[in-house]
């Protein structure tokens, strides 16, 4: 009679919460299907340029993206990174508050949101740079990874899927690097220092930055043969249409985006005088030096300047010392009718900058792309 | 004093009163903790949070009080109370926050996005379990639970507005953040529990 009684209030309270378990499930499974249908929604990029069906509810990062639309974005649609920035002409939701700390006044004027936090809710549309509309997503495999310094490493990716990549020299790409030791995957951006031509590799130089997350796992993870994801082309880094003498500067792996330029120059047969200010600390900082060289040698309208600013005094350089700054400003003492590109940290292009501009450049004829 | 003899509105107003003062729920009890230092920064935030705590709170020991008196009591189950507490309110907690998604844009950004926050907050289903140690009837149970949220809402927004005021002020290292906020919570507990035994129901 016990073992009865004890039976039945187990199978009670079994049934009990089995079927308050399946009536809220499938309430709440419902409620989603009911609720949060929103149906068939439109994406309009660029006033009709492309036209996009996607089912309503994502984020507009994600929507765009499963379409091979890839806004450039580093945290993964958290709102954390502030770089998948678009605007939204017509259809987005309010600003919430994970997106309120980026946005500024001006930016909210010209309805710029974070794309991953605006859900798609009706028909929508956005403008975005033309040339992300030709980004791609690719898989590829690491061929090389040779040293160029003691904190630089070049990277040579074979193309497996899809095959070839079409680009702009001076462009870029964003690795997304794998999980380790606990780190999330993140993306970053590398500039590609490959010639166009060549569409089936892409070559990356990536300088170690101390505790980083995806420079870690370039050099302590990744090896030869091993699989690499990454999207592109990115940015509008690239050479102008015209006839305007060059100079370029940059240091470290900021070389990456001017090898790939002066190797397409080459090909391309230019005759636009170019000359290249390569900034380092020590000998030990330098590559390519030769390469460099021998461009100059074989061209008649490439310069190349490489200069050391805390090379010690009683060394075997012959080249120039000092700050890259002075060396340009020694070198190029009027260059006002010169174009400048530019590639490195932030305090070393603003410094160049200024440069330039008491040189008598105007700021439309510098281009330049910050290391963030 | 004895709630079967009182007038039905003095005892919902006193239940109120005692729930979200003498007896609240964050400052009495410590419970809700971890949510009320995650989003005290801010008034604006610990006003959103701690609205959607009382409209939370107020519903779903409503519902809580019909599923125990009329399903949990008269199967005999009582003693499953806990876990069928916390299973309700997770459910009702995501329900809420699709209906209001769907259908009221400000009032998603308003309140809506604190939801997922509470789905499994301990002072809402603390106010749940603690209404059924007094001989509640269902609205008596219903003051219960939004007072014990609206003393929850006046807890967070108070630690808010001091919070914000001192942000400015120079705070050795290792009080910064938490451990400020646990001391002045500890202040005003002090404050509250004076406020404890005025009213005894």
């Amino acid at each position: 009679m016990i073992i009865g009684s004890i039976l039945i209030s187990i199978g009670i309270s079994v049934g009990f919460l089995l079927g308050t378990g399946l009536i809220l499930a499938a309430l709440l499974i419902l409620a989603e299907k009911r609720i949060l249908n929103y149906g068939a929604c439109c994406i309009d990029i660029n006033d009709g340029e492309k036209k996009l069906q996607v089912p309503g509810g994502g984020s507009l990062l994600s929507s765009l993206a499963e379409n091979n639309i890839f806004i450039p974005s580093a945290c993964g649609g958290r709102g954390t990174c502030a770089y998948c920035k678009v605007q939204v002409t017509e259809g987005g939701s309010m600003i919430g508050p994970v997106e309120e700390p980026y946005l500024g006044p001006e930016e909210r004027k010209k309805q710029i949101r974070l794309s991953c936090q605006v859900k798609i809710r009706k028909d929508i549309k956005i403008r975005v740079p033309k040339e992300l509309l030709s980004v791609r997503k690719y898989r590829g495999k690491l061929l090389h990874k040779r040293p160029l310094t003691y904190d630089i490493v070049e990277l040579r990716i074979e193309l497996v899927e899809p095959k070839t990549i079409d680009f702009i020299a001076g462009q870029y790409i964003q690795l997304e690097s794998e999980e380790y030791d606990g780190h999330d995957r993140v993306m970053r951006a590398y500039s590609m220092s490959s010639l166009p031509s060549d569409k089936n590799h892409v070559e990356l130089m990536i300088r170690k930055v101390p505790s980083g997350i995806c420079t870690t796992w370039v050099f302590e993870h990744l090896g030869e043969g091993q699989e690499v994801t990454f999207s592109g082309p990115y940015g509008k880094f690239h050479i102008s249409d015209t006839d305007a003498e060059i100079i370029f500067i940059a240091g470290g792996s900021g070389m990456a985006p001017i090898w790939s330029m002066l190797r397409d120059l080459r090909e391309k047969g230019n005759e636009r005088k170019a000359t290249y200010f390569f900034g380092a600390l020590t000998q030990r900082d330098l590559f390519f030096v030769d390469e460099l060289t021998r461009l100059q040698q074989e061209v008649s309208w490439f310069k190349f300047v490489p200069a050391l600013s805390n090379e010690p005094a009683g060394s075997d350089w012959e080249g120039e010392r000092g700050l890259i700054t002075d060396v340009v400003a020694r070198y190029m003492p009027d260059c006002s009718k010169h174009e400048a590109y530019l590639c490195g940290s932030p305090g070393m292009i603003d410094a160049c900058i200024k440069v330039l501009k008491k040189g008598g450049m105007t700021e439309d004829r510098i281009f330049y792309d910050k290391f963030a | 004093m004895n709630l079967q003899n009182m007038n039905f509105f003095v005892s919902l107003v006193l239940i109120f009163t005692s729930a979200a003062f003498t007896d609240n729920i964050l400052l009495a009890r410590f419970l809700g903790m971890c949510s009320c230092l995650a989003i005290s920064k801010k008034v604006d935030t610990s006003i959103g949070l701690g609205s959607a705590v009382i409209f939370v709170t107020a519903s779903t020991s409503a519902i809580n009080f019909l599923v125990y008196k009329y399903i949990l009591l008269p199967l005999g189950i009582e003693y499953l109370r806990l876990i069928t507490f916390i299973v309700i309110i997770a459910a009702f907690v995501q329900l809420l926050e699709m209906i209001i998604e769907r259908f009221s844009e400000k009032l998603y950004y308003a309140l809506g996005i604190f939801l997922p926050l509470i789905t499994v907050n301990c002072a809402i289903l603390g106010i749940s379990l603690f209404m059924l140690n007094k001989p509640y009837t269902f609205w008596q149970a219903f003051a219960f639970g939004a007072g014990g949220g609206f003393g929850w809402f006046l807890a967070i927004t108070l630690v808010g507005g001091i919070r914000e005021k001192i942000k400015e002020n120079e705070l050795p290292g290792g009080l910064e953040g938490p451990a400020i906020t646990l001391i002045i919570i500890g202040i005003m507990a002090l404050a509250f529990v004076g406020f404890s035994g005025m009213i005894k129901i």
